[in-house]
């Protein structure tokens, strides 16, 4: 149990590849995987490594992402000592930029007993051992590692992800940006480990000097001064930074292995429970392949897709390839296919709606698509 | 000092003995219920939905698994400063420790509890029942009958009536006389053991009852009738709606029967009434790609290889590759091998059906218990 380790979540996340998901929400608080949130993972992880005290800093709406974390209950941070807390952008920050976000709440960094940091961003899935990380860590005497994966799909996956070049030691000697030209990367998972007094040090140098907008920036332009070693992942990530990404991650987990990996581990995913009933399955139903929640009523076809919570599917309808959030009701005879349906949207008798497995069709929170 | 003005007690003492297996290790109340209740979550959500904030919960038999699954009560959001839910175990005091006696003693016993909040009103009701009732509408109905004691009364065939209390009334619902399981039943208005009474009627009743050594100290056999006696203006509160005595396996299962029935009038799905119960954190239900799943119910956690029919899948359950469960209710973490055939069965939990094993042969319930490894064919344990 990592005692004396503190985590911190910045969501100064790139959205804008994802804008038609994040129209109401940040990143953090996309539905994923039928029943969990993107952040689930992260707080989930910190959760299972000891990690009681975290801080969530937020650049954009936080509502979705407030009402979801809550006092912290699910991941057992709802704590006298310690505990969640959410921190928001204030209205003159960019949203990129996290480094006046952290400044301005310093006191959170001061106040805490830990001397410890990890700071992850939300938007990597996965279901990671941080002890493991941290262990390594602590034996290299590194001022910080970065934890990285060795990716073999970077030519249409990881867009925009910060690549790590490293040298035999495991030191990273630079930091580029994947732009999809070669298969192979090694891509940062944005999961760092520092003592919290350089954490904090960091972030005054980062504003006194000037010219970094995040934190990880200064980190990087100072890599020939601090000694940043690589820790290399080797479990399933998914990045959820574009529609397209967050499609394919979703599909990923109808992989058998995946799901065993990321959603049946010993180390638990945590969410906040909504008290759904069992889902009720009646006679016509027909499901293949498929991740269901609770609290779903199916009379027809669903196929390969991923169901959320209080959804209603009619008798003759089929829902092929596609993601379905939470209280959808897709009324009867209607086929949807490569489609992503956002929270309450209602489809009427016998709509078609047909994507492209590499460009869904998005449908937005709350619409009503009939005549 | 603030007050309560009803206080609600549910009787969760009891044994259930005619539930064998189910209730072996386990309260009655406490027996799980419909794939992620347990049978005394309906009651609670009732009390939470109906805004009762204090509910003392009665136990004697077996409670670890009950007082574990209650806890401070905050999945009903019943963890408050003032009120809340409390466990009532039985306990000892200065003048020696005693079991409940009966449905009346364990209220006597805590009577002190009950003061605590100097209600107006006291609700009695028992952990065992499945139904959904809003409490705030009889207490209503109790207040505006000037009544002293309410008797919630459901209307049962009168070929069943035998089996059950039954409440003679006049036409204003007040009762006359109260027949414990009579041969020639004059009514068909049978008690639900849901009562509300007037504390400090109550607590005289209770106390003078306790000075009578014929008593059974039960509020059906020795409560009621003295208060009819005593000239107490008792009314019966006509409830309509589905309610079920699940205290035998046959009931239990039919019970289970009646959620997958659309017409029954037992609907999980009312968002303006929840049911409430503790929460774990497991993974959405997994349906494979050769799986056929229909009319059934399956909750989170479930890996669902083969086929599904009439049944109620608890948590994590695993259905293997061509493995058979019809009619059938599954408990958590259970697990059908491949090309198992379950029919009319109650697994417990933790089991395992090893690969083409048979339980059950479509005609009567077979029950299994809990942690059994079913090497062979099964038709009862």
């Amino acid at each position: 149990m990592l005692k004396d380790y503190m985590g911190v979540i910045s969501l100064s996340e790139d959205e804008s590849n994802i804008r038609s998901l994040t129209v109401h929400r940040p990143i953090a608080s996309i539905p994923i995987f039928a029943r969990y949130r993107v952040i689930d993972f992260m707080l989930s992880n910190m959760k299972n490594a000891g990690i009681t005290n975290v801080g969530i800093f937020v650049n954009s709406a936080s509502r979705s992402l407030i009402d979801h974390i809550g006092t912290g209950k699910p991941w057992d941070m709802n704590r006298k000592n310690d505990g969640v807390f959410i921190f928001n952008r204030y209205l003159n920050a960019a949203v990129n930029n996290d480094i006046k976000l952290l400044k301005n709440n310093l006191e959170f960094l001061y106040r805490s007993k830990k001397n410890k940091v990890i700071m992850t961003s939300s938007y990597m899935i996965c279901n990671i051992d941080f002890e493991e990380i941290a262990y390594e860590h602590e034996k290299s005497d590194a001022d910080v590692t970065v934890v990285y994966k060795k990716v073999e799909n970077g030519d249409n996956m990881f867009l925009n992800c910060d690549t790590l070049k490293i040298d035999e030691n495991g030191r990273v000697l630079s930091v580029g940006r994947n732009l999809c030209l070669t298969d192979t990367a090694n891509v940062s998972m944005e999961i760092y480990i520092m003592n919290k007094e350089f954490f904090i040090d960091c972030i005054l140098r980062c504003i006194q000097d000037g010219g970094c907008d995040t934190i990880k920036q200064y980190i990087f332009a100072n890599l020939k001064k601090f000694d940043v070693r690589a820790y290399e992942y080797k479990g399933y990530v998914g990045c959820i930074n574009s529609v397209n990404s967050y499609y394919r991650v979703s599909m990923d987990i109808l992989e058998y292995d995946v799901m065993n990996e990321l959603l049946n581990s010993e180390r638990r995913i945590y969410t906040k429970s909504n008290d759904s009933p069992p889902t009720k399955y009646l006679n016509g139903s027909e499901i293949v392949n498929s991740l269901i929640a609770n609290g779903c009523i199916i009379k027809g076809t669903v196929k390969n897709s991923i169901i959320s919570r209080g959804v209603v599917i009619e008798e003759g309808a089929e829902v092929i390839n596609s993601i379905v959030f939470p209280k959808c009701v897709i009324n009867k005879n209607v086929k949807l296919k490569n489609v992503i349906l956002d929270k309450n949207v209602e489809i009427e008798m016998d709509k078609v709606l047909i994507g492209d497995k590499n460009y869904p069709v998005v449908i937005e929170k709350g619409s009503y698509v009939g005549i | 000092m603030p007050k309560k003005e009803i206080v609600a007690m549910i009787l969760a003492g009891g044994q259930g003995s005619r539930l064998k297996n189910l209730t072996r290790n386990n309260a009655k109340p406490a027996v799980p219920f419909g794939g992620k209740y347990r049978i005394i979550d309906f009651t609670l959500s009732n009390c939470a939905n109906s805004g009762i904030d204090t509910v003392g919960v009665l136990t004697q038999y077996q409670p670890l698994i009950l007082h574990t699954h209650i806890g401070i009560g905050s999945a009903w959001d019943l963890d408050r400063k003032f009120g809340g839910v409390t466990l009532l175990p039985p306990f000892e005091s200065e003048s020696g420790g005693n079991w409940y006696k009966g449905t009346a003693d364990a209220i006597f016993q805590n009577i002190g509890f009950i003061d605590y909040f100097d209600p107006e009103y006291v609700l009695i009701l028992s952990g065992d029942h499945i139904y959904k009732m809003d409490y705030s509408e009889m207490l209503e109905y109790h207040k505006e009958k000037k009544a002293d004691a309410t008797i919630a009364v459901i209307e049962v065939p009168l070929k069943e009536a035998s089996r059950f209390g039954i409440m003679n009334t006049e036409e204003d619902g007040r009762i006359y006389e109260f027949e414990e399981k009579p041969k020639k039943p004059k009514s068909t208005l049978a008690s639900m053991g849901i009562y509300i009474f007037n504390w400090q009627k109550l607590k005289t009743y209770l106390k003078e009852d306790e000075k009578d050594a014929e008593s059974q100290r039960d509020f059906g056999k020795n409560i009621i009738p003295k208060m009819l006696n005593g000239g107490l203006r008792l009314y019966a509160y006509k409830f309509e709606g589905y309610w079920k005595d699940v205290g035998t396996v046959d009931s239990y299962w039919e019970a289970h029967m009646d959620l997958l029935d659309e017409e029954s009038g037992m609907d999980l799905n009312d968002p303006y009434w929840k049911i409430y119960t503790a929460d774990y954190s497991y993974p959405p239900q997994y349906i494979g790609a050769d799986a056929v799943v229909k009319n059934s119910l399956i909750v989170e956690g479930c890996i669902i290889e083969g086929e599904v029919k009439n049944s109620v899948l608890s948590y994590g359950v695993k259905v293997g590759k061509n493995a058979k469960v019809i009619d059938s209710i599954i408990m958590n973490h259970t697990e059908i091998e491949d090309g198992a055939y379950i029919c009319r069965a109650i697994i417990g939990k933790g089991c395992k059906v090893r690969a083409g094993v048979q339980v059950g042969n479509c005609q009567d319930i077979v029950l299994i218990g809990d942690n059994k490894d079913i090497k062979e064919n099964t038709k009862n344990e």
